[in-house]
Formats: structure tokens, C-alpha cells, sequence
């Protein structure tokens, strides 16, 4: 199979999808539905992981840091 | 799903001597990640199933389906099991690819009738077009005899404008011809037996005559995979039926052990007889019967054997014999040879066949022999013609020019799908191929997708098999040229890349010669 170009490889992951999901079988209007429930169900949880990764990451890193013993950067202060 | 992924068995390694050639069946088991996605796909259809009916109950939707009426809804439900459910929802959609009417004999290739639905399969209109020459993967045609030759049908329109078609009787009353006695008495020299005795249809000759043999205070021993005819004559009889399972005599072993140890349910007393059924080729998975060692626990526990071989006679052994030939044994160790000439002889029908005094006592005992309505003369000549043919009577070898064909095709084609990484089922020998597709939604695509390049094939998914493995099952057959198999192999090789069909984790490369020139030694 040659992907002519990278449009055709988008068409062919496309109807991948559409052959294991079924959706393939459905008519136009079912087709819709499941498709705007999909695409709003990856919208949300992309959203949801755009907000709270970042803060989660930083915790954590926080978390491991004290774990190892090292201080934290407000427990270093220079005094003069 | 099947455990074992190659079963292989060579002469003196676990059965002795039983076996006289290599038996290699295939039973490969798919990737995790195709089990889970068929789920996934069976899940979305199974819930916009069930939105579909709730749209259909509150009236949302026009209801297609049969429903009970307004007066019968407060009493059991009808159409409420899976069955019907999955009929409605699934099989509905992709129903355009099943009861393609045909406009031409069913040979290597044939005519379609083209149909158009407009409301998403509920009715089909024709646009009175034919589709032509599309190539036939479908047709149980093995040997090539289903062909419209002025030559090859001379005997047949002679029948035809001696006899007519209708017989207007029954076996025992006006409707034994010469034509029946001498097809009869052609088929037991075919087989090698005693005597035979021929019917009008291939399914009533099994669901007929194992009621005839077997009655209560019997015990039936049927495979799992058995045919729907087998399982309906075996049900009629009012015979104790238990279901070893299939082609595991490890497991037939057990219930035969267990039937001459405990007898009879209630009362413990010994079986009045002990039948074993089985088929010899399995039209679903391609896979043969084991037959050497059946012959040998049944001649140990002294049961009975009947051999349904509608799809193995004439399409497997060296001079077309079926599976009895194809082992070397002598067709005098099974003791019902049944088979059908719906398959490899290109006419409609069945036969039995056995020792002179089964035979007998089934012309006066069987159903069908009394009260249906016997073979029609042109079709017992087809089967006389195509008979004396493989046989080498007519004076040609054409007859075991079509096996040879037969064999060289069915092998070519399953080393050049094994070689591609499709999973087959089935033994190497058996011209029924199944080609495994697992997902619902690749079923209707790959049927379609196959007419629109000229090849048609039948596609069979649940109730047929078991709901994970759909699957796309081709039937090899003599009239089959190389460019022909080329054309579907190509097709197959297109579409397999396609839809992601290739899921063997056993392929060999099919360009070995490629890699063969990497190695090379420098010499210091």
C-alpha cells in the first residue's frame, strides 16, 4: 500500500477508525452523534489535562525533592 | 477461541502409525489488541442498538421489524432475546452482502443481478442491470461440474426429453426409475461398498435417516461443530445426544469411556447402541475429521460410525474417494458412508451407503424413502455423467485431471494466503478456506469492497460462528484458472493492506529471495 501522500495516510488512519468502531455502518445521522460525543469527550479531557498535568508535575516534583533530602528553596535564605 | 496455534502430527511421533501422511491444521489465535477492538466495535453497535429501539418504542422512528401486535403486547415478549436484537441492530446493516440473487450458472464465474436499497437495506429494488463475469469464490462447485457445455450435458438433455422433470411419487410407491437403480448401483462401485440408496435433497437425507437408525435408549456422540441437518436428525430421533468437542478425541474418548461405564441415565443399563457422528470436511473451519482415530476407538468400544461427507467426496483423495481414500483406509471400518451431491457433482441430492442390510432396511424404514418425493431424472443423470467421468469410464482422464486441479489450487492458494499473513483456518488439504476478519464493521466493508473489483465471496459472521470470529470463507474449485486465483490474490493482498486484515504472527516473507542476497562472507 503506498501512501501517496500524507493526506491519503489521514484518510486511511480515518477509516480505520471508522471500520473498528463501527461507525462505518451507521447512518448519517448516527454518525453525527457519535462523532460530536467523541469529539466533545477529547475536547473536555484535554482540557481537563491542559488545566491540572502541570500543577500535578510540579508537586510531584516538589514531593520527590523533600523526599531526598533536599531543602526547600524558602527554607535557604541568605542572612545577613 | 482455539488454544493450540499449530497442530502438527508426523508419522511416529504421538499416534504411531495411524496417520499414513503429515496432518497439519491451522487454528492460529489472533493478537489481544484484535479481541479487545472487536469488543470495542460490538459495544458501540450494541449501544446504538439499544438507542435505536428506544427511538422505535416511543415512536421516534418507523419500525421496519415484525412486532407483536397492540393485543399481544401484555403477554411474553417475541422479539426481545439477542437474537432478535442483533438481527434488528447489526445484521440489518449489512444485509446487502447476503441473498445476492444470481443471473447464470454458479461456474468460475458468474452473473449478478445488481440491487440498490434506498432506506438502508429494509428493501432492495433492481436497477435491472447485471453485473457480469464476476469471479465465484462462493460456490461449493470443487470439481467444475456446475458448466452449461453443450457436449458435456448431451446425456442429460437426452434424460430430459425421455423422462420430463416431474416424478409425481415416492420411493415406495411409483417413483423408483431405472435411472435410481442404476445411479444407485454406480455410487456403491464409486465408494466401494455394498449397496447405496439415493435421495431428492441432501439435508432431508440427514435429518430423515438418523431417526430411522437411531431411537430412544441410544446414545448419539456428535461433534460440536456438526451441521444443522446432523443436529435436527439427531434431535428427531429421541436419542440421548452428548457433544464432544471438535475433532478432539481426547474428549470423545472420555464420553465413550464414561457412556460404557455408567449406561443409561436412571436406570444404568447398558446403551442399546452407541453412534458417533461427525462430518468430513467441517464447511466452517475447513478442518478434516480425524479419522484413523476414530476407526480405532470405535472398533475398541464397539459403537457405531456415520461419516457425513458433503463437502470432502469428490474434493479430497487422490481419485476423488473423499476422506476414506484420503487416509488409505478401507471404507468397510465406517459404517455409514453419507454424502450429498449438492457439492463437488453439480446436481441436488444425497446419498447412504453401507452394507447391503443398512441399505435395505432404510428403503423400507427411512422417511424420506416413503413419503418424499425421489431424485428427478435429469439431475441422477448429471450425477451418473459427472460419476463416470471421475471414475474414468467415459473413456477420458478428465476426471482425475479436475482432482489433481482441485488439489494443485487449494494448495497454491493457501501457501500464497499463508505467505501474506492472513490467518486461515483449517487443514492444508480441505478447498474450504476461511479467512478470519474478527471486526463487525470489516465484514460488510470487505464484501463490498470485493464486489466493486469483480470477485464475489460470502462473508459469514454470527449465528453461523462464534460472535468474535467472523470470518470470509472461499471455496476453491477445479474451474479455476492460475490468472483467476492470481486476480483474487492480488484483490485479497489490495485489500488486506487496506482494512488491516493481515493479523498472522506466522507469515513468512513472500519475497525471500530478496534477503538472500545480504549475506555474503569477505575473505581476508
Amino acid at each position: 500500500m503506498d501512501f501517496k501522500s500524507m493526506k491519503y495516510y489521514l484518510y486511511w488512519l480515518y477509516c480505520q477508525f471508522e471500520l473498528i468502531t463501527c461507525s462505518y455502518l451507521m447512518e448519517p445521522w448516527e454518525k453525527l452523534l457519535f462523532y460530536t460525543f467523541n469529539i466533545t469527550m477529547l475536547v473536555m479531557i484535554s482540557y481537563t489535562a491542559y488545566l491540572f498535568i502541570p500543577v500535578h508535575i510540579s508537586t510531584a516534583f516538589q514531593f520527590f525533592l523533600h523526599l531526598l533530602g533536599n531543602q526547600h528553596e524558602n527554607a535557604v535564605s541568605v542572612v545577613k | 477461541m482455539y488454544t493450540h496455534v499449530f497442530s502438527t502430527k508426523k508419522n511416529g511421533v504421538s499416534n504411531g502409525t495411524l496417520y499414513k501422511k503429515t496432518f497439519i491444521e491451522h487454528f492460529e489465535q489472533a493478537p489481544m489488541y484484535v479481541a479487545v477492538l472487536t469488543f470495542v466495535g460490538f459495544g458501540v453497535g450494541t449501544i446504538f442498538g439499544y438507542l435505536r429501539d428506544f427511538m422505535r418504542a416511543w415512536g421516534l422512528e418507523k419500525r421496519n421489524i415484525a412486532e407483536e401486535r397492540e393485543q399481544q403486547k401484555d403477554f411474553v415478549p417475541l422479539y426481545q432475546d439477542f437474537e432478535n436484537f442483533y438481527t434488528r441492530n447489526l445484521y440489518m446493516r449489512i444485509r446487502d452482502n447476503w441473498n445476492r440473487p444470481i443471473c447464470s450458472v454458479p461456474g468460475p464465474q458468474f452473473d449478478l443481478m445488481e440491487r440498490v436499497t434506498d432506506d438502508y437495506n429494509w428493501t432492495f429494488r433492481f436497477t435491472g442491470r447485471t453485473i457480469k463475469n464476476v469471479i465465484n469464490m462462493g460456490s461449493y462447485n470443487y470439481l467444475g461440474f456446475a458448466e452449461t457445455e453443450p457436449t458435456a450435458l448431451k446425456t442429460v438433455t437426452k434424460e430430459l426429453q425421455k423422462y420430463g422433470t416431474g416424478i409425481c411419487s415416492t420411493r415406495q410407491e411409483m417413483g423408483t426409475l431405472d435411472k435410481h437403480v442404476e445411479l444407485e448401483k454406480l455410487v456403491a462401485k464409486f465408494l466401494g461398498v455394498d449397496d447405496a440408496m439415493v435421495f431428492g435433497m441432501g439435508f432431508a437425507t440427514n435429518s430423515m435417516n438418523i431417526p430411522a437408525l437411531v431411537g430412544k435408549g441410544c446414545l448419539i456422540l456428535s461433534d460440536e461443530l456438526n451441521h444443522t441437518s446432523l443436529v435436527l436428525g439427531a434431535r428427531l430421533s429421541g436419542a440421548t445426544i452428548r457433544i464432544f468437542k471438535h475433532n478432539n478425541m481426547q474428549s470423545l474418548e472420555k464420553l465413550l469411556r464414561d457412556a460404557i461405564i455408567y449406561g443409561q441415565p436412571r436406570s444404568r443399563r447398558a446403551w442399546r447402541k452407541i453412534i458417533i457422528l461427525v462430518e468430513g470436511i467441517y464447511s466452517m473451519e475447513g478442518s478434516i475429521v480425524r479419522l484413523p482415530e476414530i476407526v480405532s476407538l470405535k472398533k475398541k468400544y464397539k459403537a457405531y460410525l456415520y461419516l457425513d461427507e458433503a463437502h470432502s467426496i469428490g474434493a479430497v483423495g487422490a481419485t476423488g474417494r473423499g476422506v476414506v481414500e484420503y487416509f488409505g483406509m478401507s471404507p468397510d471400518d465406517v459404517d455409514v458412508l453419507m454424502g450429498t451431491f449438492t457439492k463437488s457433482f453439480g446436481a441436488a441430492g444425497g446419498y447412504i451407503a453401507g452394507k447391503k442390510d443398512l441399505v435395505d432396511f432404510l428403503r423400507t424404514h427411512s422417511h424420506s424413502a416413503v413419503y418424499a418425493t425421489s431424485m428427478c431424472p435429469p439431475v441422477a443423470e448429471q450425477i451418473i455423467r459427472a460419476m463416470k467421468c471421475l471414475m474414468g469410464l467415459d473413456g477420458t482422464t478428465q476426471g482425475l485431471q479436475r482432482v489433481r486441479q482441485l488439489g494443485k489450487n487449494t494448495r497454491y492458494f493457501r501457501r500464497r494466503l499463508h505467505e501474506m499473513g492472513f490467518i486461515i483456518y483449517g487443514n492444508d488439504d480441505s478447498p474450504v478456506v476461511p479467512l478470519l476478519l474478527y471486526m463487525p464493521g470489516k465484514i460488510g466493508a470487505f464484501a463490498r469492497r470485493m464486489l466493486e473489483k469483480n470477485i464475489g465471496v460470502v462473508v459469514v459472521g454470527f449465528p453461523a460462528t462464534p460472535i468474535t470470529e467472523s470470518r470470509a470463507r472461499f471455496c476453491v474449485s477445479a474451474a479455476h484458472t492460475r490468472e483467476m486465483l492470481d486476480t483474487v490474490l492480488n484483490a485479497l493482498d489490495e485489500l488486506g493492506d487496506f482494512l488491516q486484515l493481515k493479523y498472522s504472527r506466522y507469515s513468512k516473507s513472500s519475497h525471500p529471495e530478496l534477503y538472500e542476497e545480504t549475506r555474503f562472507e569477505l575473505e581476508d
